[in-house]
C-alpha cells in the first residue's frame, strides 16, 4: 500500500496534478470519506476532520501549504435524465448551498502531493474543526477563513477576525455579500472588458 | 524666482530689483526668505504604506537623489516632519491613523498623494475595504498621479510642492494663522467609517447617475 | 540553544524592595519605520524583554481575491503584480502556472527561458533589498541600502526595457510572455549579470563577517525545523531551519531541470536570524549561476503560444505554485466554465511566514524583535493582500 500523499514526482512542465491513488489508502483508513472525482479532492466525514488529518501526519503529511475556504450559493442545476422509456429529459434540482473549506497538503519530507482534503458544512451557521493542532501553518489562515468567510473552526486556539477591524459586520468573501450602498458607484473597465471577453472579442 | 507682490509696504518691480542686485543690494521681503528657506528644506515623514513607498524610497536612492531638492531627511516621527507623502493603498482600517498621524504633524505642514490610490483607491477602487482618495479625510496639496509613479515624477511633485511654498503668504495662509489644524479621526462601525468624508475638507461630487426627482418616484 | 516553543515562559516580574515594576504595553506600528509596512505587533514588555507579542494585520487589506473573482482571468494578471511588489515577475508567473493548468497551453521554449531570466533577476532584486534593509534595521541607516539600490535600479532597467514597467511590469501571459525582450536586450543583461558578482563581493566583505552583524545576528530569533515544517514556513527561512526544500527542485516547474544549481541551506536544525541572512546571500550567487546558463541556451523563437482567445476554461480545480523569492507562492483557482474565476485564492508565503513570529520573539529584547521581523522578509501587500 502506498503511503498517502505518495505520488509520482511531478514531471517537468509544473503539470504535477492530482495524482492518482495517493487517496486511496485515506479511503480504505476512513470508509466515511468520499472521494470528489471532479475537484480531485477528499471531502473529510463529517467530526472526523481532526483524527483523518491526524492519521495523515503519521502517515508523513507534515506540510499544510493552503487553507481557505470555498462559499457555494443555492443554485439550479440542470441535469439530463434518461428516463425509464428512453426518453431524455431535462430535470432541474435544486442544489442547495454549501460551504467548503479546502486544505493543500503535502509531504516536506517525502516531497510528494498534493493531497487535497475538504471539510464540508452548511452555509447558514457553518461549522468544521479546526486542524491547526495538527498543521500550525492553519493558524492564521484559519483565523481568515472565520474573518472572511464566517466559518467556524472548533479548536483553534484564537480565533479572531485578522484582517478586517474587530466590529465589522459580515463576511466579505461570501458570494452574497453586499457592500453598503455607495453613492459614488461607477461601472469599472472590467465590467466592459468582461462583456467584450464573453461576447468573443480579444484584448490583450 | 517671481513672487506675488501682495504685502503692503514694499512695492518694487522686478527691473529695480535688479538695479538694485546690481549694486549689491539684495531687497527681500520676509516672505520670499522664509518661502525659499522652507522650501528648500522639505522635510518628509518615513511612512510606507504599500507598493508607492518603494518608489519613493528608490527616490531617495543614489539614482534619483532627492537630496538634490533638500528633503533627504526623512523622519520617521511625524513631530518633525513638514511633508507627509500618503504612499500607497489607504484601506479603510489604516484611514483613521493616517489621520491621527497627520493631526500630530507641526504646522505647516503639507500633503502629497502618492499614486492613484491614495488619490482616488485607484486599482482597488471597487474594494470594500478601501478608501476612495484620502482627501476626504485631510487636505492634500500635491496630486501625483501613478501606479506606482516613477520616481522622477516624484521629485517633480516635490518641485511642484517648493513652488507652492515659495507663494504662500505669511499672514494669511492657514498653515500659519489657523494653528495646529487637526481633523476628526474617523471611528469605525460595522461596514464602514463613520464619518465617511469630512465635509470641511472634501464635499462629494453632484451624482451623475442621480435621476430627477420626478422620475424616481414616478 | 534552545528552540522556541509555543507558550509564554513562565514568567514573574522582578519584585524588589520599594521598587514598582509592572509590565509594559507597546503597539509597534502601523506605522513604525521597522514593521516594513503597514504591520503591527503588540509587544507586552518587562524592561527591554518581549513576554507575549501579537501581530495584527489587515491595514493592507486590498480585496485582491473579492476583486479577482470579479473579473476575467487576464484582469486579475496586474493585480498579481501587486501582491508582492517587490517581486512582480514571479508573482506573474505564479499565476501564470495556475492558469495554464486550467487550459492545456504550451509555453514555447523562448519563453520559458526569458521566465527563468526574469524570475531569477527578480530574487535578486528581492534578496538584494531584503538584504539592504535588513542591515538598515540592524542600525547601519542608509548605506547598505543605497548600495542595494544602486545595483536594483541596473536590474530594474532591464525589467523596464522589457515590459515597459520598472516595478509591476505585468509582463507574463497565460502560454507565454507579453512580448519579446528588444534587440540587444540580452546582452545588456549579460553584462549586468557579469558585473554583480563583483558587487556581491564587495557586499559580503562588508557585510557577512561584520562584527556587529554577527554578534547582533548569531543566536537570535531561532527556529527550528520541526516548527518550521509544521508551520508551513518556506523559501530561504525554512532552508535556513535545516529543510532543503525548493519548489525549483521538487516541482521542476518551467525548465529549471534543465540548469545546475544548488539550494544553500544551514545544515543544523535550528536557524537563527544570521543563517537566513546568509542563505539569502549565497542564494544569490546560485541565481547568478541560474542566469548565464539561461543566458547561453537561449534561442530565437515565438515568445506566445497558442493560448486561446477567450480563456474561458472548462469546471476544475487546480493550484499551481512556484518559488517565489520569499517562500512557496501559490494560486488556487476554481473554474466555474464562465471567463470569470468562480474562487481565486492567493497562498501568500509572506503572512504564513509570520505565524512563528511570536514563537521566535518569545524571551528576545525589543531591538531583536525588530531584526527578527526583519529577517523573516515580508512585505504587506502580500500578507494583507
Ligand atoms: S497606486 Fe499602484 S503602485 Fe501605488 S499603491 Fe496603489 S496599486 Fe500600488
Amino acid at each position: 500500500m502506498a503511503a498517502p500523499g505518495q505520488s509520482q514526482r511531478p514531471t517537468a512542465g509544473g503539470s504535477h496534478g492530482v495524482s492518482e491513488r495517493s487517496h486511496e489508502p485515506v479511503l480504505q483508513q476512513f470508509p466515511e470519506a468520499e472521494w470528489d472525482e471532479a475537484a480531485g479532492a477528499i471531502i473529510a466525514p463529517l467530526g472526523q476532520a481532526r483524527a483523518l488529518a491526524e492519521w495523515l501526519l503519521g502517515q508523513g503529511v507534515d506540510y499544510c501549504s493552503n487553507v481557505t475556504g470555498v462559499d457555494y450559493l443555492e443554485r439550479e442545476v440542470k441535469e439530463k435524465v434518461t428516463g425509464e422509456d428512453g426518453k431524455v429529459e431535462t430535470v432541474t434540482r435544486t442544489e442547495p448551498g454549501r460551504m467548503d473549506v479546502v486544505y493543500h497538503l503535502y509531504s516536506m519530507r517525502k516531497q510528494t502531493g498534493p493531497l487535497v482534503l475538504k471539510q464540508r458544512t452548511g452555509r447558514e451557521h457553518p461549522q468544521v474543526q479546526s486542524l491547526t493542532p495538527v498543521w500550525r501553518s492553519c493558524e492564521l489562515q484559519e483565523r481568515e477563513v472565520y474573518d472572511l468567510f464566517g466559518v467556524d473552526f472548533t479548536g483553534h486556539p484564537d480565533q479572531r477576525r485578522i484582517l478586517m477591524w474587530d466590529e465589522f459586520e459580515g463576511h466579505p468573501m461570501r458570494k452574497d455579500y453586499t457592500e453598503p450602498f455607495d453613492y459614488e458607484w461607477e461601472p469599472t473597465p472590467h465590467d466592459e472588458i468582461l462583456d467584450k471577453h464573453q461576447r468573443g472579442k480579444v484584448i490583450v | 524666482m517671481t513672487t506675488p507682490n501682495t504685502s503692503p509696504g514694499i512695492d518694487l518691480d522686478d527691473t529695480t530689483r535688479a538695479e538694485l542686485e546690481r549694486a549689491g543690494v539684495i531687497v527681500s521681503k520676509v516672505d520670499t526668505l522664509y518661502n525659499w528657506a522652507r522650501g528648500g528644506s522639505v522635510w518628509p515623514l518615513t511612512f510606507g504604506l504599500a507598493c508607492c513607498a518603494i518608489e519613493m524610497i528608490a527616490s531617495a536612492t543614489s539614482r534619483f537623489d532627492i537630496s538634490r531638492f533638500g528633503s533627504e531627511v526623512f523622519r520617521p516621527t511625524p513631530r518633525q516632519a513638514d511633508l507627509m507623502i500618503v504612499s500607497g493603498t489607504v484601506t479603510k482600517k489604516m484611514a483613521p491613523q493616517v489621520v491621527r498621524i497627520y493631526n500630530q504633524m507641526p504646522e505647516p505642514k503639507w500633503v502629497i498623494a502618492m499614486g492613484a490610490c491614495a488619490i482616488s483607491g485607484g486599482p482597488f477602487k471597487q474594494g470594500y475595504n478601501v478608501l476612495k482618495g484620502i482627501d476626504r479625510y485631510i487636505p492634500v496639496d500635491v496630486y501625483l498621479p501613478g501606479c506606482p509613479p516613477r520616481p522622477e515624477a516624484v521629485l517633480q511633485s516635490l518641485n511642484y510642492l517648493q513652488e507652492k511654498i515659495r507663494t504662500q503668504d505669511i499672514q494669511s495662509d492657514p498653515a500659519f494663522t489657523a494653528g495646529r489644524r487637526q481633523y476628526p479621526v474617523p471611528e469605525f462601525t460595522g461596514t464602514d467609517l463613520e464619518p465617511p468624508y469630512n465635509p470641511e475638507v472634501w464635499q462629494p461630487p453632484a451624482n451623475p447617475n442621480a435621476q430627477p426627482l420626478e422620475e424616481a418616484t414616478a | 540553544m534552545s528552540s522556541a516553543t509555543a507558550t509564554a515562559p513562565n514568567y514573574e516580574l522582578i519584585q524588589q524592595d520599594g521598587l514598582d515594576t509592572g509590565l509594559l504595553e507597546v503597539s509597534m506600528g502601523p506605522h513604525h519605520p521597522s514593521t516594513h509596512g503597514v504591520f503591527r505587533m503588540d509587544v507586552k514588555l518587562d524592561g527591554e524583554t518581549v513576554v507575549d507579542l501579537s501581530p495584527v494585520f489587515g491595514y493592507l487589506h486590498r480585496n485582491h481575491e473579492k476583486l479577482a473573482e470579479n473579473m476575467s482571468y487576464l484582469g486579475s494578471m496586474p493585480f498579481t503584480d501587486r501582491l508582492d511588489y517587490f517581486n512582480s515577475m514571479t508573482n506573474n508567473w505564479a499565476y501564470a502556472l495556475a492558469a495554464e493548468k486550467l487550459v492545456e497551453i504550451e509555453v514555447p521554449e523562448r519563453a520559458e527561458y526569458l521566465r527563468v531570466i526574469m524570475a531569477e533577476l527578480t530574487r535578486l532584486v528581492n534578496h538584494l533589498s531584503l538584504v539592504g534593509f535588513f542591515v538598515n534595521d540592524l542600525g547601519a541607516l542608509g548605506t547598505p541600502l543605497l548600495y542595494a539600490f544602486r545595483e536594483r535600479e541596473k536590474i530594474l532597467d532591464l525589467f523596464e526595457q522589457a515590459s515597459g514597467a520598472r516595478m509591476m511590469c505585468n509582463y507574463f501571459r497565460f502560454g507565454g510572455l507579453r512580448n519579446d525582450v528588444p534587440e540587444g536586450w540580452l546582452d545588456r543583461a549579460r553584462e549586468v549579470v557579469d558585473r554583480f558578482p563583483v558587487f556581491l563581493d564587495e557586499y559580503e566583505k562588508l557585510l557577512c563577517e561584520n562584527e556587529i552583524i554577527l554578534s547582533r545576528t548569531q543566536g537570535v530569533g531561532n527556529l527550528s525545523r520541526d516548527l518550521a515544517i509544521s508551520a508551513g514556513i518556506t523559501g530561504p527561512m525554512l532552508r535556513a531551519s535545516g529543510e532543503r526544500y525548493d519548489l525549483r527542485k521538487v516541482d521542476r516547474y518551467g525548465i529549471y531541470d534543465r540548469f545546475q544549481f544548488r539550494v544553500p541551506y544551514s545544515d543544523g536544525d535550528v536557524g537563527d536570524c544570521y543563517d537566513r541572512f546568509i542563505v539569502r546571500m549565497l542564494e544569490m550567487r546560485e541565481s547568478i549561476g541560474i542566469l548565464k546558463q539561461a543566458l547561453d541556451g537561449i534561442e530565437h523563437g515565438p515568445v506566445l503560444g497558442n493560448a486561446p482567445k477567450v480563456f474561458k476554461p472548462k469546471p476544475a480545480e487546480v493550484y499551481g505554485r512556484v518559488e517565489a523569492p520569499k517562500g512557496e507562492l501559490g494560486f488556487y483557482l476554481i473554474a466555474d466554465g464562465t471567463p470569470k474565476p468562480y474562487r481565486y485564492r492567493v497562498r501568500p508565503p509572506s503572512l504564513i511566514n509570520l505565524t512563528v513570529l511570536r514563537d521566535m520573539c518569545l524571551g528576545q529584547k525589543v531591538a531583536d524583535a525588530v531584526i527578527i521581523l526583519g529577517s523573516i522578509d515580508i512585505v504587506l501587500g502580500e500578507v494583507d493582500r
